[in-house]
């Protein structure tokens, strides 16, 4: 096993996915010459060149749709944002084209393409530019929706998108680019979509977190049993869409109380998607209500104090649990 | 005749259409306070001037293609004209946008690509799914919402696909297909096939800014696509002139360093010579072109339309410029019809739509399990 950061597990995926696939491209905003706006392409393009690896005017609408009639014409393009907040002005791209595609021509077309880049705050980038946006895309049949927290799952669920058949919206999270971890060094590592994981195990209480939460969980999660003597279980969902509820529901069947710690807003927010599931499949083994803690209802803040306050943390994480857990 | 002899006098067919359009907004203002753009006589000068052009280039076609030509007009218009009929008795369902007076702009481009050759288009675009080789039962089967549809009855009017033929949509939101279009071009070129792209749109998309983020990449990649805005001067009910700055689509392209050309929409033989020339820029040295082929069509934007905006003299006169007599007259002053032939044309064309609507009445309705069939692959 290698230690690498995700910025670099990242690298790795698509670089061993270009090799492997001469379809494979890579186009977006400062991906080539500039080595990427979060280095997650650095290298690529002095070792691939143009064909390959290609920067893009600042047009976000236009290559995505370069990319969509480009996969329906038999590539796979990869198509990075420099922030997701910068795909909102691609979604009908993503949403209105490549999502319907495969229906819309009764089967004919398929649309192998990964947006991908960093999703939800970085630090004090303020309201236009720390939105997380996976409830928005996880809402339209057709799109896959992936949010790796760790290196390997970075390395191993990038390159499943990139050789899946449908369009795969992945989120990245830019406070993570530099977290370092274990990641297998085979060449053909991959992780499929739609299969969640389970980070820590625990009898007590099941946390499920995703991207940044997701350390947070397991910090909060270390405390608590150190300071309580509670087992928490941390389930890292991974793939938001399709989702692995059987192992959400598999550890709320067993702990019987359930937090969510998502990122995004709290409304209509995959948070809900999931009580409202775990409500449909596991309502007689719940101890406590249903915990969700979210993003502050307002835009992102620029001052620190108050983006602090605007996100999850280890505090109201320990706070929630102590919560449901009646401590 | 020689390239440039074309280039200039379609140049000279613009001047006169904008002359027309400039004139006649101060002359003949009426009553509903609709602006009339057609002066009966320069029409009349203009079908001359067609006429002429017409009995030229027919001298440099195969006499078969012009009649195979005709009868894919003459098919379309048939096809059209039997939707909105059973369109008015609830035979199909939802947006329902006719081609009617078009029919020169989708014959006169796709007959003059190769097969392996690709097109994608917005939501006019049943007559076009069929130039493209969509066997008209499947495109009404499509409209009838049947399981022998082109897409099983999943997409309807606006959606015809068929990967096969290299029709690639049928695509409803106005300005989303150019930059896919874009894109079938950019695969086009990585994979070194020698293919082009037609990309067709109407002159309501050029104000959405992926016209004008697709025309920018193209130029700067080198694609070969051939964008054809099908000016039909209406986007829906609001016309070119009260919704563009700068009326010339054309000279857009110039912004980005891209060929383009007026073309006379009336004309297919106009059309497919301006197709010709794009076609061989793209293929020979992989390079876009921008055709403004300016038309208009006889029926609303779709069959709801009340069509209140323009005034049924505007229509009449734009219908005596209709395309199809026009190149039915060439053809018989050229002597490469006859009436009888095109009574066989009109007859078969008719068989045609006859066997569409009847493969559409009797295919059956899609099976329930579809509804969740293709989401994903």
């Amino acid at each position: 096993m290698a230690i690498l950061t995700i910025r670099d597990a990242l690298n790795q995926a698509l670089r061993e996915e270009i090799i492997r696939d001469e379809n494979v491209f890579i186009m977006g905003e400062e991906v080539a010459e500039y080595d990427g706006a979060y280095k997650v392409t650095r290298g690529l393009w002095k070792e691939f060149g143009d064909k390959r690896v290609v920067d893009t005017p600042i047009t976000e609408l236009g290559f995505a749709a370069v990319g969509v009639g480009a996969a329906m014409a038999g590539l796979r393009p990869v198509i990075e944002f420099m922030t997701f907040n910068f795909s909102i002005l691609a979604s009908d791209q993503i949403i209105n084209h490549a999502a319907k595609m495969r229906y819309m021509s009764g089967g004919q077309f398929k649309v192998p393409i990964v947006f991908r880049g960093p999703n939800g705050s970085a630090y004090q980038v303020s309201s236009q530019h720390s939105q997380a946006l996976e409830a928005f895309y996880a809402n339209f049949p057709g799109l896959k929706v992936v949010m790796p927290s760790t290196p390997a799952d970075a390395k191993g669920l990038l390159k499943s998108a990139i050789r899946d058949d449908n369009p795969v919206v992945f989120l990245e999270q830019e406070r993570m680019y530099g977290i370092k971890g274990e990641v297998p060094e085979d060449d053909d590592f991959t992780i499929p979509l739609g299969l969640a994981d389970v980070k820590r195990e625990g009898t007590d209480c099941t946390i499920v977190a995703r991207s940044m939460t997701v350390p947070l969980a397991m910090q909060a999660a270390e405390i608590i049993q150190t300071d309580f003597d509670v087992s928490i279980e941390v389930v890292d969902p991974r793939t938001i869409k399709p989702l692995d509820i059987d192992t959400i529901v598999k550890s709320v069947k067993k702990t019987n109380r359930l937090i969510v710690v998502e990122e995004s807003h709290a409304f209509a927010s995959v948070g809900a998607e999931i009580s409202h599931q775990v409500m449909e499949q596991a309502f007689d083994y719940l101890d406590a209500p249903v915990k969700r803690i979210s993003c502050a209802e307002a835009p992102m803040p620029y001052a620190k104090n108050l983006e602090e306050m605007a996100l999850p943390d280890v505090p109201k994480i320990i706070q929630a649990i102590k919560e449901v857990c009646y401590l | 005749m020689p390239k440039t002899a074309t280039r200039q006098k379609t140049e000279t067919n613009e001047n006169s259409t904008n002359g027309a359009a400039a004139k006649t907004v101060s002359n003949t203002k009426n009553n509903s306070g609709v602006t009339d753009k057609v002066n009966r006589k320069e029409a009349q000068t203009e079908n001359v001037s067609r006429k002429k052009h017409q009995t030229d280039s027919i001298k440099r076609i195969e006499p078969k293609l012009l009649k195979e030509m005709l009868y894919q007009m003459v098919l379309g218009r048939y096809f059209e004209q039997k939707c909105a009929e059973v369109y008015r008795i609830g035979k199909i369902g939802g947006f329902c946008h006719l081609y009617i007076g078009q029919e020169a702009v989708g014959i006169g481009t796709i007959m003059a690509l190769r097969e392996d050759d690709l097109v994608i288009s917005a939501y006019r675009e049943h007559v076009q799914a069929i130039v493209k080789g969509i066997p008209p039962e499947e495109v009404m089967a499509e409209l009838y919402g049947r399981a022998g549809g082109i897409v099983g009855g999943k997409g309807g009017s606006m959606h015809m696909f068929d990967a096969a033929r290299g029709f690639y949509g049928g695509h409803g939101i106005v300005g989303g297909q150019i930059g896919v279009g874009t894109g079938m071009a950019y695969a086009q070129k990585y994979k070194g096939t020698e293919g082009v792209t037609l990309c067709f749109f109407g002159e309501a998309a050029v104000n959405q800014g992926m016209f004008h983020e697709s025309l920018n990449m193209a130029a700067l990649w080198k694609l070969p696509v051939i964008f054809i805005c099908e000016n039909n001067q209406y986007g829906m009910g609001t016309s070119q002139t009260r919704a563009m700055s700068i009326s010339s689509v054309a000279k857009k392209a110039e912004a980005y360093g891209i060929a383009n050309e007026f073309v006379d929409g009336m004309d297919v033989l106009a059309v497919r010579e301006a197709t010709e020339r794009a076609i061989e820029r793209a293929r020979r040295d992989s390079l876009p072109t921008l055709l403004e082929i300016r038309c208009y069509r006889f029926m609303g934007h779709s069959m709801s339309d009340p069509g209140k905006y323009r005034t049924s003299d505007e229509i009449k006169k734009y219908q005596e410029r209709d395309p199809i007599v026009l190149f039915r007259s060439s053809l018989t002053d050229a002597k490469i019809i006859s009436d009888k032939d095109y009574e066989e044309i009109e007859n078969r064309a008719k068989d045609a739509v006859e066997k569409a609507l009847k493969f559409a009445d009797e295919s059956p309705l899609p099976d329930e399990k579809e509804l969740f069939t293709d989401v994903y692959a």
